[in-house]
């Protein structure tokens, strides 16, 4: 076990914690602002990536997938907003998560009727393909430290729009008092839907990034809802600042976790026992972590309320 | 059309028990089979409709307790056909293929878990429970996946079905009987739970939880009760449910079945001692008989959900009755 490897390794999960940040940051906005719980919001994540695959197969140019899945996401959403969210934002979670898990059987299986069951694939860009040599010598896909760069991009830019600009203000002013800003004349329902559609468009962002390093699929969102689930837990729901810590602390835990802890079972136990041990327990591992922020901080580490 | 629930509740008992009988008649074999799953569903959804119903607490990770009842059926199994010892640490076994004690462990494993779990998510409420149970039934799903003695992502198969004195269970009409008799046993734990004082204590859990505090009793623990109840019921019908496919696999621990069994209740109606049977039963024939017409059948299922979601209230039994809420 080098420090290379380490570096690498620790890379790797900033890699998919900043991608896991995109994901979280859209859920909690739309939980911070609206009180929505949003399931389908891996099939945005879905939306994006295919969006992505199917324009980089016409055209060939991967910066045009990505406008192409931004578009595609947010459209989406503020479809899906207009047509059912909007009249869920005063139901109960039970009507929320119904509706919600109602919409991803329709995303998935719409998708799969249109795409077909096979993955598609999207390919890397000329320009980020390969590796590049880091300072000590570290060898490391290109792709991979642009996504982290993206990610990090976005999470400042993200942070900028709330605290700086005036949509910001509004959209903070609507997690504290939604009477209160529209009696003062903001048109809520056209907020909401900006809201949702600015998460879709994030969650689309994600999809069609990781797209090109994984296949693009049917039920490829679920997996990733579910973690970005976790981190919302742990950052405490309604935080962007909490989904960036928790996003890194369960990508990190993830990707650790999976090379480290077969490796400090071999310590003392033989070698294939170890190995499953320690990948079984490595599976485990974030869901450990949530438990222990649970108990803890009951409503996360940055959450405000239950 | 206002229909007392009583009569719906008699007419699906009553439905539950003909057409079965028809079916062996008729020797349709198969539609035994669709109803022993529409049951065994029933079954699983009956305990969620516990603490969902009752309690109010929306779990969506039942699917852990199911997949865990499914386990001890198939590990129990598994040893007893392969004729190999189980070793629990403090004692050895040779497994089982007698489904009294395989619902036992079964009941006792899922309940333990749903303790475990209990603990934990009840320390927080609303969107929070939803998604810690969502990843704690994720947590036992990679599990799962990774337990490579157990057949990892690939499950076990168990040749036989186990056996129950008395019976022979290979027989389709005999083993629903099993699952029938154990769906009707529930049914009435679950309406003597409701009206029991511990069952009032809970209902009122759902809509004042300070009140009931206020009174002396302690809702963290009527609320951890009702849920080990709610996942040793739930992990029964997981390993009927492993036995009728006689097939575990971790697709028994998957979040969208978790899903499913909350959809159930809906469709059928929150908190009514018969809607998670009518949704069983809607369910598992949509499944059938859209599946037939298209693959992609889901589509009509997200359709139909997001109608009764935004439109039907109170599920059919709240539309045949013409009462929105159970507990009017």
């Amino acid at each position: 076990m080098s420090s290379i490897l380490i570096i690498e390794q620790i890379l790797n999960g900033l890699q998919f914690g900043v991608m896991l940040f995109l994901m979280a940051a859209g859920l909690t906005l739309i939980f911070g602002v609206m009180g929505l719980i949003n399931l389908a919001h891996g099939s945005l994540y879905m939306v994006g990536a295919f969006a992505a695959a199917a324009v980089a197969g016409a055209t060939g140019s991967f910066l045009l997938a990505l406008v192409a899945a931004l578009a595609a996401a947010a459209l989406a959403g503020a479809i899906v907003e207009m047509v059912v969210i909007r009249r869920l934002y005063k139901a109960p979670h039970l009507d929320q998560v119904l509706a919600t898990f109602a919409l991803i059987l329709i995303f998935s299986e719409g998708t799969r009727w249109v795409f077909g069951s096979f993955p598609l694939f999207l390919d890397i860009p000329d320009a980020l393909s390969g590796p590049v040599t880091l300072p000590g010598g570290i060898e490391y896909p290109l792709y991979r430290l642009t996504l982290i760069g993206i990610g990090l991009a976005v999470a400042v830019g993200l942070w900028a729009l709330i605290e700086r600009t005036r949509l910001g203000i509004r959209i903070r002013a609507g997690e504290n008092d939604r009477e209160m800003i529209a009696a003062l004349g903001v048109d809520i329902s056209k907020l909401y839907t900006l809201v949702f559609a600015l998460g879709a468009a994030l969650a689309g962002l994600a999809g069609a990034l990781v797209g090109a390093i994984q296949s693009v699929q049917v039920g490829m969102g679920e997996p990733v809802l579910i973690l970005a689930f976790v981190v919302i837990v742990i950052g405490g729901i309604g935080s962007v600042r909490g989904a960036f810590i928790g996003a890194l602390l369960v990508g990190l835990t993830d990707t650790l976790g999976g090379v480290f802890l077969p490796e400090l079972f071999k310590l003392f136990m033989d070698n294939g026992a170890a190995q499953k041990t320690g990948s079984a327990l490595a599976s485990m591992g974030i869901y450990v972590l949530m438990g222990l922020v649970l108990i803890w901080r009951p409503t996360g580490l940055f959450g405000a309320r239950a | 059309m206002r229909l007392d629930e009583r009569y719906i509740n008699g007419l699906m008992i009553a439905g539950l028990l003909a057409l079965p009988l028809w079916a062996l008649v008729a020797d349709q074999p198969f539609t035994i089979t669709l109803m022993t799953r529409a049951v065994i569903l029933a079954l699983a959804a009956v305990g969620l409709n516990i603490v969902l119903g009752i309690g109010g607490m929306v779990s969506f990770g039942h699917a852990a307790f199911f997949g865990i009842g499914g386990y001890a059926m198939g590990i129990l199994a598994y040893h007893a056909q392969t004729y190999t010892a189980l070793d629990l640490g403090a004692f050895t076994t040779e497994g089982t293929k007698f489904m009294p004690v395989i619902w036992l462990v079964a009941m006792i494993t899922s309940g333990l878990a749903a303790s475990f779990i209990g603990l934990l998510s009840l320390r927080t409420s609303g969107v929070y429970f939803i998604m810690i149970t969502l990843a704690f039934g994720q947590m036992f799903f990679y599990f799962a996946i990774s337990w490579a003695q157990y057949g990892g992502e690939d499950g076990l198969s168990i040749y036989v079905r186990n056996d129950f004195p008395g019976l022979n269970t290979l027989m389709p009409i005999q083993f629903y009987g099993i699952c029938f008799a154990l769906l009707c046993l529930v049914l009435a734990l679950f309406a003597r739970l409701q009206a029991s004082p511990f069952g009032l204590a809970l209902n009122a859990t759902r809509q004042a939880a300070v009140r009931v505090e206020t009174v002396g009793l302690n809702p963290m623990r009527l609320k951890l009760l009702a849920f080990v109840l709610s996942g040793a019921i739930t992990g029964l019908a997981g390993a009927l449910f492993a036995d009728l496919n006689r097939f575990v696999s971790p697709t028994m621990f998957s979040w969208q079945l978790s899903g499913e069994l909350i959809v159930l209740i809906v469709i059928g109606g929150v908190g009514r001692l018969m809607g998670p049977v009518i949704g069983a039963c809607v369910y598992v024939a949509l499944e059938h008989f859209l599946g037939e017409i298209t693959d992609f059948w889901h589509v009509y299922l997200g359709v139909i959900l997001l109608c009764i979601v935004l439109f039907g209230r109170g599920g059919l039994i709240g539309l045949l009755t013409g009462k929105e809420g159970a507990h009017v």
